[in-house]
């Protein structure tokens, strides 16, 4: 008879051991998933997750993706995980990613043609702003009248992408485009693009956004005043009320905070990768960014570590599209599984499994 | 603009067949809640149940076969989530999240061979001369049998919950699952038999959209409608009964945006088109203002995880 005992403190050595173990599950899971399609399932695994990087033939264009694909998963994700820490769940992310992209590709398109030196910045603050107005909806109704976050931030994920769809068919669209939807494309606009800021390696504004976002948010959970109540408030909200801490402005940091985030990687994404608006602009990052931030335990330095091996499957699940013909739904499928593992395995860090006879009560 | 276009009568007829998925999914989580689980995988399962009972029917050429694929796979895929969040203990918010995510994920693999193909035709219900009395004949008794179906469960969960000793304890488990462990029930037990029941229904509600409502597949069809669904169960009140009338009245919503955009009204098709997630979060609010009732109706132990030992 199996038993489990709650541990006083969850493990130190299983919650770093466990998001391995849980990629490991998934490897193999994944593989059988692999072999029920008819592919080889180890050619897929390594199609997956070491060709990107190590075979000479792909990794010239694979390797700068990493940090392209990475940079907006991390910074999302450290937005997230403030509020996942303290119980408050923003799963809109998607919907504040497209808004802010939508702010931010509004000022640029608005401006021009001009070319002067404090358009971008003033992008990244419509991005900013956009993002984070997004999340201040379910944040205020939270606050205001205790209306669920998490069902009203995902259903305006809806309401941004249709607002997306009309801004790329309307509002936005390029007027020397011959009438296809999608706005101008903002790589060529110099004073407004987010180019490669150093050669081959992928870096743009957003990957340095992202990293600054793991510095602060290091910070700012184990040096400051606020970091601990947002972790206080997740342990035992009833500590943190007696401890002074108030419950709506948290909501109000953590929500608007995560949104900002969300809009920053929308904007560098729209000014950079992506290059223009359009209606299926958005990839669906806010919800994998989910994921990052619970396979990182919502520490910064796991999400820094989730977001590059997640941007790995990302690319890994298109060159086994190109390569081997996995269909990129079984890489979200994938991605699903990992979250799945880990949650599974994480009794592990909570409880101790004993062996034996279960005594009569 | 021609609102001339639109007939009440069809409308009303239609709004049935719109609420139905959304019906079936609400009145399955109100059971999942009422046991003190909550299961925010709805909208995964949902389509996990449309592609499974979409391949299923194209497959035998069945679509009652293909409805039984659909509740046996929402129901396969929500034991997933029973057994991580009740036996390996897991987080429901986080679980719920993961079984959306890796249903969506899922569903679009399974589908990929059956885009764009139609798939036979689920038969009205034969109820003979009742069908031809004007209007009503229209309204109530023109239908197939998954919408009387999805009335029946409505009646039969309220009843259950209501009048049973069995729907008394799943109540108990919800309210309070150490007192109910204690007078020697099986948590476990009965919420994983309470979340497959919410797959079952999930996955039928999926399958009604993709094999009548719309009909065919197309990845991520249910565009929320899983959202909805627990969305109308928080309004409800978590009561049988109200979940019917919210489920009706987003169905009302849908439809009425639906023909208003044929008809060519003089207000953007995208603000129509989020019409139904934006008076859902509208509803949401109102429910939610008044603090007292939202507070009382919910059951007291939803979403904390169950241990024995404690």
């Amino acid at each position: 008879m199996i038993r489990l005992e709650k541990r006083p403190q969850p493990s130190r050595a299983w919650t770093v051991a466990t998001p391995i173990l849980a990629v490991a599950l998934t490897m193999v899971a994944g593989g059988l998933m692999f072999a029920a399609l008819g592919k080889d399932p180890v050619e897929a695994i390594r199609t997956i997750f070491w060709d990107p990087l190590f075979n000479e033939q792909f990794a010239s264009y694979s390797r700068p993706q990493l940090l392209v694909k990475a940079g907006p998963l991390v910074l999302i994700a450290i937005g997230l995980s403030l509020g996942f820490r303290a119980g408050i769940w923003n799963i809109g992310a998607e919907g504040q990613y497209i808004m802010g992209a939508l702010a931010g590709a509004g000022v640029a398109l608005a401006l021009y043609p001009l070319e002067a030196w404090f358009l971008f910045p003033l992008m990244v603050i419509a991005g900013a702003l956009g993002g984070w107005a997004w999340a201040m909806i379910p944040a205020l109704l939270k606050t205001r009248f205790r209306t669920n976050e998490i069902l009203v931030s995902l259903l305006l994920v809806y309401v941004a992408e249709q607002i997306l769809a009309s801004m790329s068919l309307g509002l936005m669209r390029n007027p020397e485009g011959g009438g296809f939807p999608g706005s101008r494309n903002l790589q060529q606009y110099p004073a407004a693009a987010n180019p490669e800021l150093i050669a081959g390696t992928g870096m743009h504004w957003g990957v340095v956004a992202g990293f600054i976002a793991v510095i602060t948010a290091y910070i700012l959970l184990n040096r400051h005043m606020l970091g601990f109540q947002i972790r206080l408030t997740g342990q035992s909200p009833r500590a943190a009320r007696f401890a002074g801490v108030n419950p709506n402005a948290l909501v109000l940091f953590c929500l608007g905070t995560s949104g900002a985030l969300a809009g920053l990687a929308g904007l560098f994404e729209v000014a950079g990768p992506a290059g223009q608006i359009s209606i299926d602009f958005n990839q669906g990052y806010g919800f994998t960014a989910i994921i990052v931030a619970f396979l990182g335990r919502l520490h910064p330095v796991g999400i820094l570590l989730a977001g590059l091996l997640m941007a790995l499957t990302y690319i890994g699940g298109e060159l086994a599209q190109f390569m081997l013909g996995i269909p990129a739904a079984a890489i979200q499928a994938f991605q699903g599984m990992l979250l799945f593992f880990l949650l599974g395995v994480d009794v592990l860090s909570n409880y101790n499994i004993r062996l034996g006879r279960r005594e009569v009560a | 603009m021609d609102f001339g276009a639109i007939n009440p009568v069809v409308l009303i007829a239609s709004l049935m067949v719109a609420s139905t998925p959304i019906l079936l999914a609400a009145i399955g989580e109100l059971v999942v809640e009422k046991s003190g689980v909550l299961n925010l995988g709805v909208e995964g399962m949902m389509i996990t149940g449309a592609i499974c009972g979409f391949a299923i029917a194209v497959e035998t050429g069945s679509p009652a076969l293909g409805f039984l694929a659909a509740m046996l796979g929402g129901a396969v895929l929500s034991l997933v989530f029973g057994v991580l969040t009740q036996v390996l203990m897991s987080n429901q918010v986080a679980t719920g999240l993961a079984l959306t995510l890796f249903g969506l994920g899922l569903s679009a693999l399974i589908g990929q061979g059956y885009v764009g193909i139609k798939p036979p035709a689920t038969d009205r219900l034969d109820l003979g001369p009742l069908s031809e009395i004007p209007v009503l004949g229209r309204i109530l008794f023109s239908h197939d049998l998954i919408v009387y179906l999805s009335l029946a469960l409505v009646a039969g969960v309220w009843a259950f919950l209501r009048y049973t000793r069995a729907g008394l304890i799943l109540r108990a488990v919800g309210e309070n699952h150490d007192a109910a462990h204690a007078l020697g029930y099986h948590v476990v037990r009965i919420r994983l038999a309470a979340i497959a029941f919410g797959g079952a229904c999930a996955g039928l509600g999926g399958a009604y959209l993709s094999l009548v409502r719309v009909p065919q597949w197309t990845e991520g069809m249910t565009a929320g409608a899983g959202w909805i669904a627990l969305a109308i169960v928080v309004f409800a009140s978590w009561r049988a009964g109200r979940v019917l009338l919210g489920a009706y009245l987003f169905g009302g919503v849908a439809v009425l945006q639906l023909n208003l955009q044929a008809a060519g009204l003089a207000v953007p098709v995208e603000l129509l088109s989020a019409s139904p997630y934006l008076v859902t979060i509208l509803v949401l609010v109102i429910m939610s203002a008044d603090r007292g009732r939202a507070a009382v109706a919910a059951p007291a132990s939803l979403g904390r995880v169950f241990h024995a030992s404690t």
